[in-house]
């Protein structure tokens, strides 16, 4: 029973804490310019349990990022370009139109609260931490992502096609979730990390039944599908959430406040 | 420095009273103890001697306050002459609403705060997804006004002014008001 705990790799972090930082800097996006006061406030306080749990996973991969020699989650955040980041496809696309941005967070969410269910059983008691605190924060995004998709879905005639139009669009990008590669393996056969594949079949029994009650046409779960975010491979998107996002630090290194 | 340090090895449970004296930043009608994120006080050894270790768990994980509470404390602990205080994060057990002390809930209400419901037992280890069935399938949850204590509310969006909080509508005084979210 003494041999050491297994820690999750520093790759493996920065996919998970990379997903939440570009998720809440896009929905950071809609600071002040919300459709409704209620609806604005919600986003950002969205964004922002999704910046906390960003530091926390950002800060545990800075202490094991042995190339860095202990990057803190400042620099892991500021001053990585696009290509050393790890997120999922889906959370950089744009926010569009409210419909767009209502329907990225329903899709991530759906996922992202089975992910943490699997990562707060973590064999890395650092992982099993995080994730036990972050999955009570988005089982809240989710009830509330899933109920907006209902009532926008099945509301008015523009609201529903709205809707529809945006699950089509980002669709394609929902793949990415349940595609395994090596570093996925590992993690998972050393108990730090889960299968995602594992995931897909609740996800789409989850999504199924909420898009089912939006009156809303779920796509064929068979489509063709994006990948490449968590290798590094992104689309031209980021790039330009990036250079706001680290705009300060470029400008100024090491500035504070 | 040394004379200040020398000069006070209060007892924890001096310094939990001390605690229980800082409001919290955001609803300052409640103090940290009560909003139950101060999980322990100890004396344990440090380089220089004995430190007094205060350990808190944050509320939500990207709360803002976050820095300011710690802040609060060593200034009220300083003002005790306890000058060099080790704070300790700790993030497990995940804080819940149901440590809320029975006292703040009395506050909450009265500064015109619905204090949360109990959370369900086991409601931590539930699962997101099966969680997020649930809660969208239960019937709402009735929410007195904590004004003129009708049930006559509703729910006008799931976020309030803070992360912690929802924000309702009575139907009787017409008054918003804020829900402490059970978490
Ligand atoms: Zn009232």
């Amino acid at each position: 029973m003494d041999a050491a705990k297994p820690a999750a790799p520093f790759e493996y972090l920065l996919r998970l804490g990379d997903n939440a930082l570009v998720l809440s800097q896009r929905l950071s996006e809609w600071c002040g310019k919300g459709p409704a006061l209620e609806e604005d406030m919600a986003l950002t306080n969205v964004a922002l349990d999704l910046i906390g749990q960003a530091r926390l996973w950002l800060s545990y991969a800075g202490e094991l990022d042995s190339a860095g020699a202990g990057r803190s989650e400042d620099e892991l955040a500021f001053l990585r370009d696009a290509g050393e980041f790890r997120n999922l496809l889906l959370v950089e696309q744009p926010n569009g139109s409210y419909a767009d941005t209502l329907m990225r967070q329903f899709l991530f969410d759906a996922w992202h609260a089975l992910a943490l269910r699997e990562l707060a059983a973590s064999a890395d008691p650092r992982v099993a931490e995080i994730a036990a605190k972050a999955q009570k924060e988005v089982a809240y995004h989710l009830r509330r992502s899933s109920d907006l998709v209902v009532r926008l879905g099945d509301g008015t005639e523009k609201s529903r096609a709205m809707m529809q139009a945006a699950l089509e669009q980002l669709w394609p990008y929902t793949g990415e979730m349940f595609q395994g590669d090596a570093l996925d393996r590992d993690a998972a056969a050393s108990g730090a990390g889960f299968d995602p594949a594992g995931l897909r079949a609740p996800w789409l029994d989850y999504v199924g039944e909420v898009l089912a009650e939006a009156t809303l046409k779920q796509p064929p779960a068979e489509a063709w599908m994006h990948s490449g975010g968590k290798q590094g491979r992104h689309t031209e998107k980021l790039g330009f959430l990036l250079a706001e996002m680290q705009f300060l630090q470029r400008a100024y290194p090491g500035a504070r406040w | 420095m040394a004379a200040v340090e020398e000069q006070a090895r209060a007892e924890p449970a001096q310094v939990w009273d001390w605690l229980a004296q800082v409001p919290d930043p955001e609803i300052p009608a409640i103090s940290l103890v009560d909003l139950g994120i101060v999980r322990n006080v100890r004396w344990v050894a440090g380089a220089g001697g004995d430190e007094l270790e205060v350990t808190i768990t944050p509320t939500y994980s990207g709360c803002p306050a976050t820095e300011v509470i710690a802040a609060s404390i060593r200034e009220m602990l300083a003002a005790h002459g306890l000058g060099s205080v080790r704070l300790r994060q700790q993030l497990s057990p995940a804080w819940t609403t149901d440590w809320i002390s029975a006292a703040g809930r009395g506050k909450l209400a009265a500064y015109g705060i619905a204090p949360p419901h109990p959370c369900s037992a086991g409601a931590a280890a539930e699962q997101a997804v099966d969680a997020s069935r649930i809660l969208r399938r239960a019937a709402p949850r009735q929410v007195r006004c904590p004004r003129c204590d009708s049930a006559q509310t509703q729910l006008v969006s799931e976020f309030g002014s803070t992360p912690c909080k929802a924000l309702y509508r009575c139907q009787q005084c017409l008054e918003p008001f804020d829900y402490f979210k059970p978490h």
